[in-house]
């Protein structure tokens, strides 16, 4: 790998040998390496209580407040199924198009006291969802092996000198998370960059968030990602050895972790040609994974029937119950901006529609043309302008959003003027933008007074304008700005312009050939300059260097 | 149903450490040959023919046993750490855990 291309932080893997960060880099005369990745998400479920007992489920209590016999798995207690956690679940499983099936719960037995019952009531070989998948923005269909119910973990919090595990002398455990209720997420290992796998998970995010199911919240820790990553050969049909890399708590965790993790495979099969299969930890700070258990070390779970719970089998009239309160999902709210653009989006009104989804602002842009404004400047101002002030945003008065971008969309108000009384409206929450408008003293400057103000700043600089003539494109920018200054901001800088390209255009048409004067009679059009006359012989060169001798 | 595997003292050994059970030499015997008639046992049942018969997931012919989801006040504070051996902070106050959760 490049240590500077592969290793975030600009640590290069130890050990590695320097050679290409996949999917990038390549062996000297072999063909490039491709990164695999298949994640497996975990969502906590936003339910009131917990998975198998009456206690709340809630975020950012006193520790070990909300527990009961159950959840600490007290001597003669009995899990009982939360029936909501079940139709959560059902709703993930259904936006994912997987398979709902009748299922069963397994005890996963291992010795840590975030569990304080020695295990964790899992489903294990008969999962309520199976097989469904996950369409990215970017057109790639990520397989979903399966989807199913388990219980969270109690929180332990090392302690110690370095709040590191192996330097903490004593650990602390709050159960409040134990036993709330979770979704693991397991994607085929379909995803081919750490790029893809972000999008992946912002995209099941959104969904997740459209199901109700989740908050969404992974600064919170109820979206958790755990990335199995490995690396092939280009072309190559088997997959390579796959580490998995947990303690990934961002998207930019998660981005970090893969890149760095299949660098350091790839850097390890070019020096030795052998990855060993463990379970990695990501250390944020370092910025690399380091090794947390081999292959041999792994967990025997010993897995079995949970005794204490009776199958599951929702009816059919459940399930459709449950699909049927899922609310639009992310891919049906980008088609729906689309299909209002009325043409197929371009490049940059996919990313606009996209933003604009992933803020939750489609309702506002949907209303506001529905209120008659041009849907592709509702969606141009909405992902440009409101993106930056989203609490603002989410509670703005469609109708005041619309009928702004209406106005501008009639050359009532340029843009500048546009976006000002945007900020306004932002603030109130809504109000009328005309008035709000008038308030500010802006009105859009008519065509006339506008080429007026164009043609008085091109004949106060007489110098400017020749060597714009020649060529100077960049003074367009000059120009501009003094308008603007002429006009307190009034001017529309696209106004403004097509006002100095048509004047550029009368005086000569080649910049280059921009010779003696008699020249210019003959190129300049006269034709030209006779339809935009009636203003006088502003644009006339004779005229402006007149001008230019009177100042 | 495919062959219950057959048992020996290593296998017992494992299962004892999965379980955290310090078993002495003699008693590492005494099991082996118990479980090892257990395992025989369902050599027995493996031998039938179960063709047709659906898996049994649970003795009891129930399914969906489900409760609302209305929360309900658990244990007093105090009574929850009552059972701890040591406390800190509200919390659970547990040695230094050697390797990382599952």
């Amino acid at each position: 790998m490049s240590v500077d291309g592969g290793a975030p932080g600009g640590t290069a893997p130890r050990g590695g040998a320097p050679g290409g960060t996949a999917p990038r880099g390549g062996a000297p005369g072999g063909t490039a390496w491709e990164t695999v990745v298949g994640l497996e998400v975990h969502c906590e479920l936003k339910t009131r209580t917990k998975l198998f007992c009456s206690c709340k489920n809630a975020f950012g209590d006193e520790p070990n407040t909300n527990v009961c016999p159950v959840c600490l798995g007290l001597p003669g207690s009995l899990p009982v199924l939360n029936a909501f956690a079940v139709e959560l679940a059902m709703r993930i499983g259904t936006a994912l198009h997987c398979e709902v099936r009748p299922s069963i719960f397994h005890r996963k037995n291992y010795f840590y006291p975030d569990m304080p019952k020695d295990y964790q009531i899992s489903q294990y070989d008969e999962p309520i969802n199976v097989g469904g998948w996950l369409e990215l923005p970017d057109a790639t269909r990520v397989g979903i092996v399966r989807a199913h119910i388990e219980e969270d973990t109690g929180k332990t919090t090392h302690q110690g000198e370095s709040g590191r595990i192996h330097a903490a002398e004593y650990a602390l455990v709050d159960y409040n998370r134990a036993g709330v209720p979770l979704v693991e997420i397991v994607s085929e290992p379909d995803l081919r960059s750490a790029a893809q796998a972000r999008l992946y998970v912002t995209e099941l995010r959104a969904v997740l968030v459209a199901t109700g199911a989740s908050d969404g919240r992974m600064e919170e820790g109820s979206l958790r990602v755990d990335a199995n990553v490995s690396v092939r050969r280009l072309g190559d049909g088997a997959y390579g050895t796959r580490c998995e890399v947990k303690n990934l708590n961002s998207l930019r965790s998660l981005g970090r972790a893969i890149e760095y993790e299949a660098a350091r495979q790839v850097a390890l099969l070019e020096a030795t040609g052998i990855v060993a299969q463990e379970t990695r930890h990501w250390d944020e700070n370092a910025g690399r994974t380091v090794p947390l258990r081999s292959k041999e070390e792994a967990f025997d779970y010993r897995y079995f029937p949970e005794p204490d719970l009776v199958p599951l089998a929702p009816d059919a009239e459940w399930q459709a119950r449950a699909a049927g309160a899922i609310g639009l999902l992310p891919a049906e709210r980008r088609a729906r901006l689309s299909t209002l653009l009325g043409a197929a989006p371009t490049t940059q009104q996919a990313e606009q529609v996209r933003v604009v989804v992933s803020q939750g602002l489609d309702d506002l842009v949907v209303a506001a043309a529905a209120g008659g404004a041009p849907a592709d400047l509702v969606l141009v101002r909405a992902a440009n302008e409101l993106a930056s002030d989203l609490d603002a945003a989410l509670s703005l008065d469609p109708g005041a959003f619309g009928a702004l971008v209406a106005m501008e969309a009639r050359g009532a108000l340029t843009a500048t003027q546009s976006k000002a009384v945007l900020v306004e409206l932002l603030t109130a929450g809504g109000g009328d933008p005309a008035a709000i408008a008038a308030a500010k003293g802006f009105e859009a400057l008519s065509e006339s007074s506008l080429a007026d103000a164009v043609r008085d700043v091109v004949e106060a600089h007489p110098d400017e304008w020749e060597r714009f003539m020649a060529g100077e494109a960049k003074l367009a920018g000059f120009f501009t700005g003094q308008v603007m200054r002429a006009t307190q901001g009034k001017a529309d800088g696209k106004a403004i312009a097509a006002e100095l390209r048509r004047l550029r255009e009368r005086d000569g048409p080649d910049p280059t050939d921009h010779g003696g004067r008699g020249d210019r009679d003959d190129h300049g059009g006269r034709g030209d300059r006779d339809n935009h006359g009636g203003r006088g012989d502003g644009g006339d060169r004779t005229g402006m260097e007149r001008a230019g001798e009177d100042v | 149903m495919t062959e219950p595997p057959s048992l020996g003292r290593d296998d017992v050994a494992h299962v004892a450490q999965l379980a955290r059970l310090a078993l002495g030499e003699d008693e590492l015997e005494t099991f082996t040959n118990q479980l090892a008639r257990v395992i025989e046992h369902a050599r027995d049942v493996a031998a039938l023919d179960v063709e047709g018969v659906p898996p049994t997931t649970h003795a009891l012919p129930v399914r969906n046993v489900l409760r609302e989801d209305d929360p309900r006040p658990g244990l007093d504070h105090e009574e929850v750490l009552a059972g701890a051996p040591s406390t800190e902070d509200g919390r659970f106050k547990v040695p230094r855990i050697v390797g990382e959760a599952p």
